[in-house]
């Protein structure tokens, strides 16, 4: 396959098709595919098995979550965004959280912030694994490593569902803080869970790093230049895959994030390897936090006594707020007129907007890589169509 | 980052013909914007990303917002004759403000880690086809979103390159996420409604009973 | 056969059964799902196939990208207008005998996506579903409810005579109208052969 690409990297595009006179052939990948993660569809114009155009249709899952979002109140909208990018609940409770708190002017109180910060790389943490999983499902390796994915989630999970009393579906996070206290109990199995990762990462890298056949499929397959992924508005690992740094847990430094150590890995060739990679060492950045986190939390309330949640109607006015979700640049844009509901609710979702570039990325790869290509995007439907 | 009254200073002075307001937030956010003119919304926009202070390479989120036409009742103190005597009194005055729609766009810059800049632009009513200025050959990043917005909003986007429906179906005719749209009415109301369910529900029963499903039940009985 | 008589003959070692016990025991312990998911819940669905829920205890793990090779087809997750036309084609495209298992509140119901206006309130308006299981998402545990319930049923089916499983009756269709993408609604919104609300009083 590698070899392939090469042939074709240096040759004009025509050449390769030059053996396979005809038309292009159109093929319609989805909505209903084993590796589209969900109800995501390409139609694909294809030359042999090279593809030629790819136009991704999107909408399969449109469940209206913005208009949704318009006609409740802002506490209603707060368990729809658990269902926005599925995998991630909490992350995107606290980009929520953050923008009304932006909106109305809300402070946070300290414990409330270690607590989202723990949650926050929690999360990634199990983002970023069951992520590998599928990717690596995508790529042949049928089983194996998504059970090993899950199996680490699932402790995860736990955590999340003894806190928050659901295991994907948190609605954890008011604006003002956190809905209920961690107990020590909590905290205890939390630092064990995070102390037991590592091993976990050791054995997952050992299994897929080195693997031949995982770096033909990954390496030199979907690259894309930093300029254009810049302008193509890509946020998240995809991003930093291409060398750029830009994580807004160093950029806004939102929440306490200012207060901990810890790199930002950064890419060089911007393909799927580097993508991949990123996520495996994204996680023991993600790791480093929250041993830092388990050691200064300190004591004390978990929400702001003066915010009234219910019948909540901040000032007129609109605010943007944003934060570094495990897919990207996860933002919402709320305009309030004075009432209790948002007059426009709007979120930004890096899912779909990652997707922008697809095309480019795929063009002159087999269509056998285009599921490692999409895997690597990591995307969500939820999320994509909203 | 310079302050928005100096972006907008320098913005006009490289962009001739240019007019640029400022729209103030009054949240505790404060994220002013920059409402640009859409015969000069290219050439502004270029001037954004590419200025050196500036280098807004990154437009993080295109939204579009719909605002209906509104009336506003004001106080206001008039001075009259009465009896004779000068006296000052509240009338109230009705203001039109007609509808619009708007699209909201987020800049940052990746190079020189800053932002937001907020700039927006708006139609001159909500008719049917409205037309702005597309961002899209500026910033890849804007393709989707705006497809978006011409999908739920039905703004029309000049320079667009590929303007189609995105989220909902081809043959769709109606802009679902303008204010004034209504839904098909297609779910039985549950069987305890409240506040506004339970005006639609009254809706749903009164203009569509063949849908409560009774006469299919009932023409299955006789044969 | 007499209760008594079975388990006299069973202690002799022979086992007596009737074809369609048999029948059903080789189905229900093999019952192959479409490899399908739409939204939130199929993440659950994935952990319930995964190592720690374990679906393959109940001889369901056979994941089918095909619908031509499932028996099953658990509409995971919210479907959507747009979405709904496909579910229809892929239940279509199974061979009989299948089922349907609608999983979580938005396949039931549209759940808590139910005011959008491009959610289809509840997949039972297309299809026929066997299995109904609330929550959102439901929890592994309770889809392995519905997989016992969808056996249990399965294990209950009758091959002959009145009241034989539908799938056997040559009368019934196993196929249904796709519906069509119209100017403001799905055409017809519902099947009215299949959906039949209750009727509400209102005043």
């Amino acid at each position: 396959m590698s070899v392939g690409f090469h042939e074709l990297a240096e040759a004009p595009p025509r050449a390769m098709s030059s053996r396979l006179e005809g038309e292009l052939l159109e093929v319609s990948l989805g909505p209903q595919h084993p590796s589209t993660h969900g109800v995501f569809r390409m139609n694909v114009a294809l030359d042999g098995e090279i593809v030629r155009k790819l136009k991704p249709v999107f909408g399969y899952l449109h469940r209206n979550h913005e208009q949704i979002g318009e006609n409740t109140s802002y506490l209603g909208s707060m368990p729809y965004t658990d269902r926005l990018d599925y995998f991630c609940s909490m992350t995107n409770n606290w980009a929520y959280a953050l923008s009304v708190e932006k909106l109305a002017g809300i402070e946070v109180p300290e414990r409330a912030e270690y607590l989202r910060v723990i949650l926050a790389e929690l999360t990634r943490l199990q983002n970023h694994t069951s992520l590998l999983g599928f990717l690596l499902s995508d790529m042949g390796a049928w089983g194996t490593p998504l059970m090993y994915a899950f199996r680490e989630r699932e402790k995860i999970l736990d955590l999340f569902e003894s806190l928050s009393g659901s295991r994907m579906m948190c609605d954890y996070m008011r604006f003002g803080g956190c809905r209920v206290d961690a107990g020590a109990d909590w905290m205890e199995r939390a630092e064990k869970v995070a102390d037991g990762f590592p091993r976990f990462l050791d054995e997952f890298e050992k299994l897929i790093t080195s693997n031949e056949i995982l770096l033909a499929r990954t390496q030199e397959v979907g690259r894309i230049s930093a300029e254009l992924a810049v302008n193509a508005g890509l946020t998240g690992p995809i991003l930093r895959a291409c060398g750029v740094n830009y994580d807004l847990r160093k950029v806004d430094g939102y929440g306490i994030y200012p207060r901990f150590k810890f790199r930002v890995p950064l890419g060089d060739h911007g393909d799927c390897y580097d993508r991949l990679m990123m996520r495996a060492l994204e996680m023991r950045e993600s790791l480093g936090i929250l041993q830092q986190a388990f050691a200064q939390i300190p004591a004390g309330p978990v929400m702001n006594p003066k915010v009234k949640i219910r019948a909540f109607k901040p000032p007129a006015g609109e605010a943007y707020g944003r934060i570094e979700g495990p897919k990207g640049e996860l933002g919402f844009y709320l305009i309030s007129d004075g009432s209790a509901n948002p007059y426009r609710y709007r979120v930004r979702p890096p899912s779909f907007i990652n997707l922008t570039v697809l095309e480019d990325m795929c063009l002159g790869h087999t269509v056998a890589d285009v599921m490692v290509i999409l895997g690597s995007i990591d995307i969500v439907m939820g999320e994509v169509d909203r | 980052m310079e302050s928005l009254e100096r972006i907008k200073a320098r913005a006009e002075e490289a962009v001739p013909g240019a007019t640029i307001k400022i729209i103030p937030n009054a949240s505790p956010a404060n994220q002013p914007s920059l409402l640009i003119d859409s015969d000069h919304t290219l050439a502004v926009v270029q001037f954004l990303r590419n200025d050196a202070a500036l280098r807004l390479d990154f437009c993080s989120n295109v939204t579009g917002v719909d605002w209906l036409d509104r009336t506003v009742t004001t106080k206001v103190k008039v001075k009259t004759l009465i009896d004779g005597e000068e006296k000052e009194i509240e009338q109230p005055q009705v203001e039109n403000f007609p509808g619009y729609l708007e699209t909201v766009y987020h800049l940052y810059s990746i190079a020189l880690k800053h932002g937001p800049v907020v700039i927006r632009l708006r139609t001159a009513d909500r008719a049917d086809g409205v037309h702005l200025p597309s961002l899209t050959p500026v910033y890849r990043s804007a393709e989707f979103q705006e497809r978006e917005i011409f999908d739920l909003y039905g703004i029309r986007f000049h320079g667009h390159p590929d303007l189609r429906r995105i989220l909902m179906w081809d043959e769709f005719v109606d802009h679902p996420m303008r204010k004034d749209y209504r839904e098909p009415d297609d779910y039985e109301y549950e069987p305890t409604p409240h506040d506004e369910v339970l005006e639609r529900a009254k809706e749903h029963y009164a203009a569509r009973p063949q849908l409560d499903g009774a006469e299919n039940l009932a023409a299955d009985e006789h044969g | 056969m007499n209760e008594g008589l079975l388990s006299e003959l069973k202690k002799q070692g022979i086992f007596v059964t009737s074809l369609q016990e048999l029948y059903n025991w080789g189905r229900l312990n093999s019952i192959w799902p479409l490899q399908f998911g739409l939204a939130c819940c199929a993440i659950e669905m994935i952990a319930t196939a995964a190592s720690r829920y374990d679906l393959a205890r109940f001889g369901g793990e056979v994941f089918r990208p095909s619908p031509r090779q499932a028996d099953l087809i658990i509409v995971a997750g919210t479907v959507t207008k747009k979405m709904a036309p496909q579910v229809v084609r892929l239940y279509n495209q199974m061979p009989d005998p299948k089922y349907v298992i609608a999983m979580g509140a938005c396949a039931i119901s549209g759940g808590p996506f139910k005011q959008g206006y491009n959610v289809l309130k509840g997949i039972d308006r297309y299809i026929p579903v066997d299995v109904y299981i609330p929550g959102c998402p439901p929890r592994p545990e309770a889809l392995l409810h519905a997989f016992m319930e969808l056996q249990r049923k399965i294990e209950e089916q009758r091959l002959t005579g009145a009241g034989k499983a539908d799938h056997l009756e040559a009368s019934l269709p196993s196929e249904f109208p796709v519906p069509a993408f119209g100017e403001h609604d799905l055409q017809p919104p519902a099947n009215p052969a299949l959906f039949r609300p209750p009727a509400v009083e209102r005043n």
